[in-house]
């Protein structure tokens, strides 16, 4: 599968629909089993809490196992579901937002969001820093005005609070 | 006319300035999200959705639909300029709009556009008006079998409908189940599927699954495919507008033919998209120029324009009449009305008739305001779409992380968001649909009510479902939707084989 030599080479949509109906069959599998042991059948007030839920999780597994079936036999073709290059630009955005939403919980999600805005510009979009660090700051400071200051929302200002020096 | 003396009480909820003003700024940020990359009608709306609880339900729904109406109409902006359909139900705008435009006739096809989407919007409305309440009056001797029935109609025309595999629209239509049930029971009050989680106590919001799956896993999907826009420019001024104006009145039998195709696949869940692409294919038939649609022709725009902005706004006919939302931003609009304290279904139309007839009023009032907008501001539009990729993605990503958080102030949302942003750019590149989903999502919980209280009814017959003729049509209905392929492709075996009998 890694054949990095070719231009056109990734992980191939065959692979990428089996890998999905295998999580979708164990999904189901769950479902139907954690309603199952809820009570699928005919309680004393009528259906059970899992009596719906249990079908559900059973339809799933079936589909999935259609899905697979049409995976499995389909002739394998030269279809890509993503190329490498295209899969490091996905986790380029991945990546970056997750460590945003770690953020929130350290510094809140105002400075997170400079921050985040900020050096994604320099480092993705190669913008010198201080037009990363005016847009982060734009966006930001929009963002609480909007929040804190018009709707009274209240929006995360995480452990250690940066912001608490101006009174929020 | 009873219908028209309750219009006119709607126009007089929605006519005060305050709603105007709403009406304006809905628009507004309905076309920038229709035009922006990673935000739609539906995540658009989402994100919205909790700077309005504490306004009045009306107000809030008059600048919610508007998003949607703004969203609507701005897809076509993207579609025309850039070669890039904002939403699925616009790539059918994109076959003659955007030839159009690199040959410089951009502003003709976007006044075009937008002159048919107000057409396609105006026609289902009056539908709305004189429908809606007729169909919610017959719906109130409805039980919990016949609404389960409908609901079960809503699914099986997915299924039948979809141009996805059958398999994959079952499995997302069943996941968005299954996260619906996640939580307390609300018949028995056990818990279900928390596996120990407290954090899955609340269970799953279909707000935060809105936002993450179109919105998070569009940012995904535009950056793989690593985006530069280059777009062409629209001269719009008034003496374009009124030419294009003259020369629209001729292609009156497709915007008819259109109008019809949208107004009666808009009322089936997921109808926009096929309904553009039969109106585009329909007008190719039967127009004198059909041969040179592809190249840039203006009827090729009024078609899909029509046809998909009818459609998109009879989706809302099922939704303010049954409560059964027919597409996934009506599937928002409708939850907000639950969390604005309103019980969806057909008994609002009696008990809330200023929130009903405000939003239908609303609805010709905003798309008046939309057309307005739409043909003043295009070079305001389109100078967003300029704005650098790696500028936009992360501002949109941060705009929906806010969004997620202040759905119920939780900041495990987040995270959900961009666990379901990696779930909406896997199943839409491997094909699977993503709004059967949402409309599970959000329905899950009545559906499964509905059916509960039919088995009880029943003790557990499911012949319950063919009890009485009304509902045993519309279950019957549900299910001919469901094998609608196989009796299509029945039907073509069987006519092949007599033709060649005959031959």
């Amino acid at each position: 599968m890694a054949e990095h030599t070719t231009s056109r080479s990734g992980i191939s949509t065959r692979a990428a629909e089996i890998a999905v109906t295998l999580l979708t069959l164990a999904l189901g599998a769950l479902v139907a089993y954690a309603s199952y042991r809820l009570g699928s059948t005919w309680g004393e007030y009528g259906p059970g809490a899992g009596y719906f839920p249990f079908y559900i999780g059973s339809i799933i597994c079936i589909a999935s196992i259609v899905n697979l079936i049409q995976a499995a036999t389909a002739p394998p073709g030269k279809r890509i579901f993503v190329e490498w290059g295209a899969l490091k630009r996905v986790f380029a955005v991945l990546v970056p937002a997750a460590l945003f939403i770690a953020g929130i919980y350290l510094i809140g999600i105002y400075v997170s969001a400079l921050l985040y805005i900020a050096i994604f510009m320099i480092w993705i979009g190669k913008y010198p820093w201080h037009k990363g660090l005016a847009v982060g700051f734009g966006v930001s400071f929009a963002l609480f005005l909007m929040f804190e200051v018009w709707f009274l929302v209240l929006l995360p200002k995480g452990a250690y609070n940066v912001l608490s020096f101006i009174g929020y | 006319m009873e219908e028209l003396n309750s219009l006119l009480h709607g126009f007089s909820v929605v006519l005060t300035p305050y709603n105007l003003v709403l009406m304006f700024v809905g628009v507004f940020l309905g076309i920038v999200v229709g035009v922006l990359p990673g935000l739609g009608g539906a995540n658009g709306v989402a994100i919205l959705l909790p700077l309005t609880f504490a306004m009045s339900p009306t107000s809030a729904i008059v600048m919610l639909s508007c998003i949607y109406w703004g969203a609507l109409f701005g897809g076509a902006i993207t579609s025309i300029l850039f070669n890039i359909p904002g939403e699925p139900w616009s790539v059918a705008t994109t076959f003659d709009g955007y030839p159009m435009a690199q040959q410089g006739h951009a502003g003709e096809a976007l006044t075009a556009s937008f002159t048919a989407s107000f057409f396609g919007a105006l026609c289902a409305v009056i539908m709305i008006t004189f429908i809606a309440p007729a169909l919610a009056d017959f719906a109130l001797s409805f039980g919990p079998p016949e609404f389960f029935s409908v609901y079960f109609l809503t699914f099986c025309s997915f299924i039948g409908m979809g141009r996805e595999k059958p398999a994959k629209i079952i499995v997302s239509m069943m996941i968005g189940f299954a996260l619906a049930a996640v939580g307390i029971d609300i018949v028995t009050g056990q818990l279900r599927l928390t596996f120990g989680f407290t954090e899955l106590l609340r269970g799953f919001s279909f707000l935060i699954a809105v936002i993450g799956l179109f919105g998070i896993g569009e940012i995904l999907l535009s950056m793989e495919e690593g985006l530069s826009f280059s777009g062409k420019t629209a001269r719009m001024n008034l003496k374009v507008v009124l030419e294009t104006w003259r020369r629209l009145p001729r292609f009156w039998g497709t915007a008819l033919r259109s109008m019809v195709i949208g107004c009666w696949l808009g009322v089936t869940p997921g109808g926009a998209t096929p309904a553009s692409f039969m109106a585009y294919g329909v007008a190719k038939r039967t127009s004198r120029d059909g041969e040179k649609f592809g190249t840039g022709q203006l009827e090729g725009v009024v078609a899909p324009e029509v046809a998909n902005n009818a459609a998109g706004t009879s989706a809302l006919l099922p939704m303010i009449a049954l409560g059964i939302p027919g597409s996934p931003t009506a599937a928002v609009l409708l939850g907000g009305l639950m969390i604005w304290g309103l019980q969806p279904g057909p008994l609002l139309f009696k008990e809330q008739p200023d929130f009903v007839w405000g939003l239908i009023a609303s609805m010709y009032l905003g798309n008046i305001a939309t057309l307005i907008l739409c043909l003043t501001c295009v070079p305001f539009f389109a100078a967003i779409l300029r704005v650098p990729f790696s500028i936009i993605a992360p501002v949109i990503v941060v705009i929906c992380a806010v969004g997620a958080y202040t759905v119920s102030n939780a900041q495990s949302d987040i995270w959900y968001m961009l666990v379901f942003g990696v779930v909406g750019y896997v199943f839409r590149k491997l094909d699977y649909p993503l709004a059967p989903l949402v409309l599970a999502l959000v329905l899950g919980d009545m559906a499964e009510s509905a059916f509960r209280q039919s088995m009880l009814m029943a003790h557990g017959d499911l012949r319950i479902f063919f009890s009485n003729w009304l509902v045993g049509s519309i279950t019957g209905l549900a299910l001919l939707a469901l094998f609608w392929p196989l009796i299509a492709k029945g039907f073509a075996v069987l006519r092949a084989r007599s033709s060649a009998a005959e031959a």
